[in-house]
């Protein structure tokens, strides 16, 4: 068969292996965060805010100090008070978030934290410990937070990205702005224009595995942090900068990690057990219970956003103006600024504008989720976008197919796009079966597409040959769903040896170079390309050694399937078994360092189609069938690319139907549990039909281009869409659940 | 507190442990026992991560005071292996690659076990039924779902 980019003649890049850590997995063997045990270990709890908004009057540690059992109780005044000492603003809130010290700004926020001997010592004294709080005015939603005479978080905001800067603080922190050419003529040049405004609310990653993490401090300022984390190098930075010391005494270790999506790039316990080993000089594990989680950690931003678009009658769109607002949670630094640059990134729209205000309020500061920012936007634009096709009477990947943007648009963010795959995903879909597939009684379907910029960033990976020709692969780049494979795969596709002669590992930060967190959809990438790198430069120093051993230039020795060969064939072939087996007489062991920033990201794209049935009785709506298809630019590993696709995708239907964070007025988070904030579950779902493309990312060797987030950005529209199409409402607001459906259906009818 | 005596068969061996009356089955067997294949992930019962089997019942041990097990016959993830010999559900589900972060995978393996020892035969929908009561927030379930299925052909001998 030809070697073509389509069957570029690969022999493991592509394949189906098992995964290295999977042994472990499936034996319970695995050891997450919560798992380790150390000798004389003690059980750590953290207190918490009960309040939205409230003054720290004094916090009396005196009887839980005395407890029986109780080691140490920690207080804001713990640690170094950061804005005293000048630090950066975002290091400022980094340690604010950790634990408050005047204010706390929501409920859940930390407050002191206790270690004792037993568990349930530690939760003894942590209910013993008396803060007396001063309950300020409260703000929950971007609707209240902007409001005129609102309450402050941060009595110094200024607005940031306002020109002249406002002279009055509020609770907007910045505001953002993309535009391109007129939109009045733009607007001017549409056959049809719509115009609709949406609301999401909070959701959360919600990993399954809790927050967790044990530390063992010593004497002389170092400490040794094990953790579940997106990235133990972030850990290390954070950690450092709220206990004041030097990341190179924070050693620490990366547990496995039960889930993340971007909502364990973020610092809480870690910090705290530090502190609390010190005090109490042993060993402290911090785990954090599902109702802490749910109202301390993640979410990611409720929004409101108004999308005005308008088209021409063949199906142009002549101008587009989005405004959006995004929940920061009690910190600047809401999600709205990748929100902006992705709005209408699918599309070449001569027209636009996109402005954006990233708004601080009183719920939990938000973390990253999958593609962070990018979802809500494209619900609500793609929802507007449904509606223009149904108005010109056009199919609905037809419109976007004569919109989308190709290699050599302007993104509407900026640069111009290279080689993208958007287009192919579009066609993928039109070319499935279930896109003509029958539809029942109260069924309807809908398309949606989404854009991510997938990121690069910083790696390291060291590559080992051990004496019998076998390799260790060690990068610092936890694996969160299946990186260990992808890793493997492409050294064995570049040292020529078996993919089972390949041990894949993550070491901990002082074992390997610097790698920046696990997000982004960067690790196969970036961490993928230092592998890549580190091979080859064993694949050299393989050839000289041949070369050396036959007395020949080393031009003279090809690398090929795993064995140096003469290019005369002069000389029998040496394998890596031999020439790893012989290695102190060619200059010692066999391996080799690489360490990048990453050369080139490529974007990703997904468009999806959603089959729905609608129950007009009960407001339930249904999936009955649904496809994905993403252009990956190379699936390194199919099985956990077509993982990551399937993720996102029902993550996405949980927040379309489902999920959302419930607050009554007082501020307080009322379905803090699995149970009343419910993610779906098996029975909720079909199966997830995936279509991969691959239209190679140039920037990289294999062509990846990142797969683990933009699966999550369609869902909600196609959702959406597909409930349009079946029971003729459009849903403005998520989630789409029951008895907004019902409430919908009434209003229809009246 | 006094701390009770607990005697059951944890994955086939009589195995003696204490615990306050109080404490979790699941924190029980992790703390006491040493065995960490079962997970908290919520603590509630809704997640399913902690499922033991107890006495032939699939069960979310964060539920099950400790004390309540005495007597009890107790199969976690550890045991699910026959002498170093995987379950066909735990081959199938490394196969299946039906696991991203592997944190609910010792809940699925137990359940998927609970429903195959009483269902050899399952529909899609039975399987999906089977474990609603386990979440998984990785996979999307449409290759957990797979892998119980191809188990159940290779258990039937097909």
């Amino acid at each position: 068969m030809a070697i073509t980019e389509e069957n570029p003649g690969y022999k493991w890049v592509g394949t189906r292996p098992i995964r290295p850590d999977g042994l472990e997995k499936v034996t319970g063997k695995a050891q997450f965060g919560a798992d380790l045990m150390l000798p004389g270990m003690l059980f750590g709890k953290v207190v918490r805010s009960p309040h939205a908004h409230a003054r720290i009057v004094s916090i009396d540690t005196t009887a839980a100090e005395a407890m029986v059992g109780v080691k140490a109780v920690i207080t804001g005044s713990d640690f170094p008070d950061l804005a005293a000492n000048g630090a950066h603003a975002s290091d400022i809130d980094v340690a604010s978030n950790a634990i408050a010290r005047e204010k706390v700004l929501y409920e859940g926020h930390v407050v002191a934290a206790v270690a004792a001997t037993t568990r349930d010592q530690a939760e003894a004294a942590a209910k013993a410990v008396e803060v007396t709080y001063e309950v300020l005015p409260h703000v929950l939603t971007v609707d209240e937070a902007m409001a005129d005479g609102a309450p402050l978080l941060h009595e110094g905001m200024i607005t940031k990205g306002v020109d002249p800067a406002p002279e009055n603080p509020s609770n907007v922190a910045s505001k953002i702005l993309h535009e391109r050419g007129d939109l009045d003529q733009g607007f001017g040049e549409a056959h049809v224009v719509v115009e609709r405004e949406f609301t999401t609310k909070p959701v959360h990653q919600g990993y399954i595995e809790p927050h967790a993490a044990v530390a063992d401090a010593n004497t002389d300022g170092r400490a040794h942090i094990w953790c579940s984390s997106q990235g133990h190098f972030q850990m290390r930075a954070y950690s450092a900068t709220v206990l004041g010391v030097s990341p190179g005494n924070l050693k620490v270790t990366a547990a496995e990690i039960g889930g993340g999506f971007g909502g364990k790039t973020v610092i809480y316990l870690e910090p705290l057990a530090v502190r609390l080993s010190q005090r109490a000089g042993r060993p402290v594990k911090l785990v954090m219970d599902r109702d802490e989680v749910f109202r301390a950690t993640g979410p990611t931003s409720g929004t409101r956003i108004r999308v005005k678009m308008g088209v021409s009658e063949d199906g142009k769109i002549t101008a587009a103006e989005v405004w959006m607002a995004y929940e920061a949670g009690a910190f600047s630094g809401s999600p709205v600024g990748a929100a902006g640059m992705t709005a209408i990134a699918c599309y070449d729209i001569p027209n636009f504008v996109v402005e954006g205000y990233d708004v601080v309020c009183n719920k939990p500061r938000v973390a990253a989720y999958r593609a962070p920012g990018a979802p809500m936007a494209a619900f609500a634009v793609e929802s507007v976008l449904d509606e223009l096709a149904r108005d010109i009477g056009m199919d609905p990947i037809d419109i976007r197919l004569a919109n989308a943007a190709v290699e050599g648009t302007q993104a509407s963010y900026g640069p111009k796009f290279p080689r993208i795959g958007f287009v192919e995903t579009l066609e993928a879909i039109k070319d499935h079966p279930n896109y003509t597939a029958d539809l029942g009684p109260n069924q309807g379907r809908g398309v949606s597409a989404g854009f991510w910029f997938n990121a690069g960033m910083m790696s390291s990976a060291t590559v080992h040959i051990n004496e019998n020709g076998s390799a260790t692969v060690v990068t610092g780049s936890p694996d969160i769903g299946g990186s260990r494979q992808s890793m493997a795969l492409m050294a064995a596709e570049e040292l020529g040896i078996p993919y089972e002669s390949i041990k894949a590992v993550v070491a901990d930060t002082e074992t390997v170079g610097f790698n920046d967190v696990t997000g982004g959809s960067r690790v196969t990438l970036a961490t993928g390309a230092a592998v890549v790198d580190a091979c080859r430069i064993i694949v050299e120093d393989l050839r000289a050694r041949a070369a050396k051993t036959w007395d020949v230039e080393v031009d003279q020795v090809e690398w090929v399937e795993g064995q140096a060969q003469h290019v005369e064939g002069t000389q029998p072939p040496l394998s890596l078994n031999d020439l790893a087996a012989k290695s102190g007489r060619t200059g010692g062991p066999i391996s080799a360092n690489a360490s990048l920033n990453s050369r080139g990201v490529g974007a990703g794209f997904s468009t999806q189609l959603c089959d729905v049935e609608v129950d007009p009785e009960t407001g339930v709506t249904r999936v009955v069938r649904y496809l994905t298809a993403q252009d990956a630019g190379r699936a390194i590993s199919p099985d956990y690319v077509e993982g990551q696709m399937q993720g996102g995708v029902v993550q996405g239907i949980g927040w379309a139907l489902n999920e959302e964070y419930i607050h009554n007025p007082d501020g307080v988070m009322e379905n803090p549990s699995f149970l009343d904030y419910r993610i779906p579950v098996a029975s909720d779902l079909p199966m997830i039909d995936c279509a991969i493309v691959e239209v190679p990312n140039p920037a990289h060797p294999y062509g990846v281009r990142g797969v683990g987030e933009v699966g999550i950005v369609p869902p909600m529209a196609a959702v959406g869409n597909a409930i349009r199409d079946a029971i003729d409402v459009r849903m403005t607001d998520l989630p789409m659940s029951p008895v907004r459906i019902l409430e919908a259906l009434n209003e229809q009818s009246d | 507190m006094a701390r009770t005596h607990i005697t059951a068969v944890v994955n086939g061996d009589e195995t003696e442990f204490l615990a306050e009356d109080g404490t979790s089955l699941l924190n029980a067997l992790r703390d006491e026992v040493g065995l960490t294949g079962a997970k908290e992930g919520c603590g509630t019962g809704d997640c399913g991560s902690c499922s033991v089997m107890i006495d032939d019942k699939v069960t979310t041990s964060c539920l099950v005071f400790a004390p309540e097990a005495n007597g009890a016959t107790i199969l976690t993830v550890e045991g699910l292996a026959d002498s170093g010999q995987l379950h066909p559900l735990q081959q199938c589900f490394l196969e299946g690659a039906a696991l991203q972060c592997g944190i609910c995978t010792p809940g699925f393996l137990i359940a998927a076990k609970a429903l195959l020892d009483k269902n050899p035969d399952p529909t899609e929908t039975e399987i999906r039924y089977a474990l609603a009561g386990n979440l998984c927030r990785c996979t999307g379930y449409d290759k957990i779902i797979r892998a119980v299925q191809e188990a159940a052909r290779e258990m039937r001998g097909q």
